[in-house]
């Protein structure tokens, strides 16, 4: 596995820049016709199974009590097929970002089961969590809070591969930053600075360099350019896709930016209040949403075109997201839900495929 | 018509140790009474210095607005004491911030923050001034407002607290409010809900809105007319329809090129404006967009290209103007997409 991935770094080191990124580009379109070769295959490598994440909530100072659970992931199934991208959206409290810290083994999940390459992760130890922890990998959102300010990004990037010691060397270490530093399109001697020496769209570069050191098969991006301006945004989005094609990597893509997630998904799964309401391939998802939550979420993205705009219909859901903590019974977003029948506050609904490959939970359809 | 609010060659700069920071360098233009105009750029591109210095809230030191004239109503407000101002501040003129958990005060309910600007501004209090806020709180859409009235900001959720924000902008029935990312930090639904009613609101009472942002989906749907701001001036300016279909300046072509859209077919790859924004303290007399450019040529060094006119309200500053709409037919738009449908 390892040598198969090194090759391409051998020959970009090889390649002059600009005649690598006419082959890169190359590449990347040849991905998205249909039948390329390296689209996504039929075979799971993370499964996750009834997923729960309850965080307890306490009152009192010096014997806390429980007193409530903030529901933050409740009962939560999908997979993530090998060399796929899957985007997970909602809204902020949704649980998304909790479900990636579950499947990061950064939260102890209250309830089912979380199976990466045939092994349960739930069932894992800290010990025998480290060496998965080398192919389970995350970019995180905020580039400037998850880079260490007193470590240089030498350092940084090459943390990593001392933790998992998979370059035990200290000259092939740098070597390996340097090489990582212009795959992400730095300069190599961006090594030898400190993260606020450099912008937000560079502090991402890093995060991202330092999620590739290890050479893992799997990136967690936790609203990897939601804080990044539009055009810095648009050139992390085609690095994030250049290195996947390139390593055949998985993603699972957290954020809550419909049409990013539209643009580097091949399969999304929406969220809301804890559970997951529907799951499509991307573009059946985005041309026929079948779940009213996710119909409302769709239609209340913009679209940078005032000709398009001027004749849209604008419908828009009322109330807020309820909390949590006492979510509505029945399905939890029937206060919210336009089609919601007395039905709906009672019953739970199925999360079911209501077409091959697409699922919805909702009764009404 | 005569214009609501004139602005004429704007500069605001801070002096800070790495230097002099030109944030506004020398804008100008206009609102009319009841119109919606967006200041759309990225971060540090001086968009929202631009609208603090017309309330002349920038702080000194470091900051000081340099040069130029801000003519609201006939009245230059930089001419005004600091008393005279505080008039306008909030009562001509409302104001409503990005963070909405930042910019309400915690440690005072609600109904205390409303009826602040209607005492101060309107010389309202009592029952009266109670009566106004409960009003006002329906006016946002906020439910039960008698017991929003005693709460307190973290009682609140954020977009309830920015249609609180809404509210104390419209207390004193302002002529104009500026929008400062109003909805940066909310969810779509909830963002959808409040660009809504200020929209609303603000066709309904008359008042005009100048909407700071980057988010170029907000602009096209509300915007009536478009301002482009980079790194501290304004590069192209006109119509909505205008800018997104018609774009004459490089900048406002590259970054409409690199948002993803969700009504068009998937792209196979986006075309993102290469290279960083410029650092403000180190600009000379050239474009300062030329170093990532692709249309730049020798003169783009030398000097900066004023904004031409082009058609009606439409502005540009960049000296290879028809370069960039020839290209800028490459947008792909709603009519391309029936083509690529149709065949």
């Amino acid at each position: 596995m390892s040598t198969a991935r090194s090759k391409p770094a051998a020959k970009r080191k090889a390649a002059t820049k600009s005649s690598n990124a006419a082959k890169r580009k190359a590449k990347a379109s040849a991905a998205r016709r249909p039948g390329a070769t390296n689209q996504p295959k039929r075979e799971p490598l993370v499964k996750v199974r009834n997923l729960k994440m309850h965080f307890p909530v306490t009152e009192g100072v010096f014997v806390p009590k429980v007193v409530a659970h903030v529901k933050a992931v409740d009962g939560v199934s999908f997979d993530i097929m090998k060399g796929e991208t899957l985007g997970l959206v909602g809204e902020s409290g949704c649980g998304k970002t909790t479900t990636g810290r579950c499947i990061l083994q950064l939260e102890k999940v209250t309830e089912g089961d979380i199976i990466y390459d045939e092994v349960n992760l739930t069932t894992l130890d800290t010990k025998s969590m480290r060496p998965l922890r080398q192919r389970i990998q995350v970019i995180f959102q905020d580039p400037y809070s998850s880079l260490n300010p007193r470590m240089k990004i030498g350092e940084i990037i090459s943390e990593p591969m001392m933790v998992h010691n998979t370059e035990p060397d200290q000259e092939a270490r740098d070597k390996r930053v340097s090489e990582l530093l212009t795959v992400c399109g730095l300069n190599p001697k961006f090594a030898d600075r400190y993260p606020h020496e450099m912008s937000g769209g560079q502090r991402q570069r890093v995060g991202i360099a330092r999620a590739l050191s290890v050479k893992p098969e799997f990136i967690i991006c936790d609203e990897a350019v939601s804080a990044l301006d539009v055009s810095i945004q648009a050139q992390v989005i085609n690095l994030l896709e250049d290195l996947r094609d390139e390593y055949n990597l998985t993603y699972l893509f957290i954020a809550h930016d419909l049409s990013v997630v539209r643009h580097l998904c091949h399969r999304v799964a929406v969220m809301y209040l804890g559970n997951m309401v529907e799951l499509a391939e991307c573009d059946e998802l985005y041309d026929n949403p079948v779940h009213p939550y996710t119909q409302a979420l769709l239609a209340a993205v913009p679209i940078p075109d005032p000709t398009v705009e001027g004749k849209r219909k604008h419908q828009i859901i009322k109330g807020e997201i309820p909390s949590p903590i006492n979510p509505p019974s029945g399905c939890v977003f029937h206060p919210r839900c336009p089609i919601a029948v007395a039905e709906c506050k009672k019953d739970v609904p199925e999360f079911r495929e209501i077409r091959p490959g697409h699922w919805a939970a909702c009764s009404q359809i | 018509m005569p214009k609501l609010l004139e602005i004429e060659g704007l500069k605001t700069q801070f002096y800070t140790s790495a230097g002099t920071v030109k944030a506004v360098d020398g804008i100008t233009y206009d609102v009319n009474a009841g119109e919606t105009v967006a200041i759309v750029g990225e971060s540090g591109c001086g968009k929202s210095v631009s609208a603090m210095s017309i309330l002349r809230l920038i702080p000194d030191p470091p900051g000081k607005i340099v040069e130029g004239s801000i003519n609201f109503q006939g009245q230059d407000l930089l001419q005004l004491t600091e008393d005279e101002m505080r008039d306008i501040r909030g009562k001509d003129i409302g104001m409503v911030f990005q963070e909405p958990m930042t910019s309400l005060n915690p440690v005072l309910t609600i109904g205390r923050q409303l009826t602040e600007t209607l005492e101060e501004h309107l010389g309202i209090v009592g029952e009266t001034a109670h009566a106004r806020s409960i009003e006002l709180l329906g006016l946002v859409g906020i439910s039960e407002p008698d017991r929003r009235l005693v709460q307190y900001p973290h009682h609140l959720s954020g977009g309830m607290r920015q249609r609180v924000m809404i509210a104390m902008a419209l207390a004193c029935e302002p002529k104009l409010i500026i929008a400062d990312e109003p909805t940066t930090a909310l969810d779509v639904t909830i963002q959808a809900q409040i660009l809504e009613l200020m929209k609303e609101l603000t066709r309904r009472l008359g008042v005009a809105l100048i909407v700071i942002t980057h988010n170029l989906g907000v602009v096209a749907r509300y915007a009536d007319r478009v301002n482009v701001m980079y790194a501290g001036k304004i590069i192209e300016s006109g119509t909505a329809e205008d800018i997104y279909h018609n774009p004459r300046h490089p900048y406002t072509l590259a970054l409409l090129k690199s948002v993803p859209r969700m009504d068009l077919p998937r792209q196979a790859k986006l075309d993102p404006v290469e290279g960083q924004p410029p650092d403000l303290t180190r600009l000379d007399d050239g474009c300062a967009f030329r170093p990532r450019c692709r249309f730049a040529v020798k003169k783009c060094e030398q000097k900066f290209p004023p904004l031409e006119k082009i058609k009606g309200p439409h502005v540009a500053a960049c000296w290879e103007k028809e370069k960039v709409a020839k290209s800028a037919r490459t947008i792909p738009t709603s009519k391309t997409k029936r083509m690529r449908k149709a065949s």
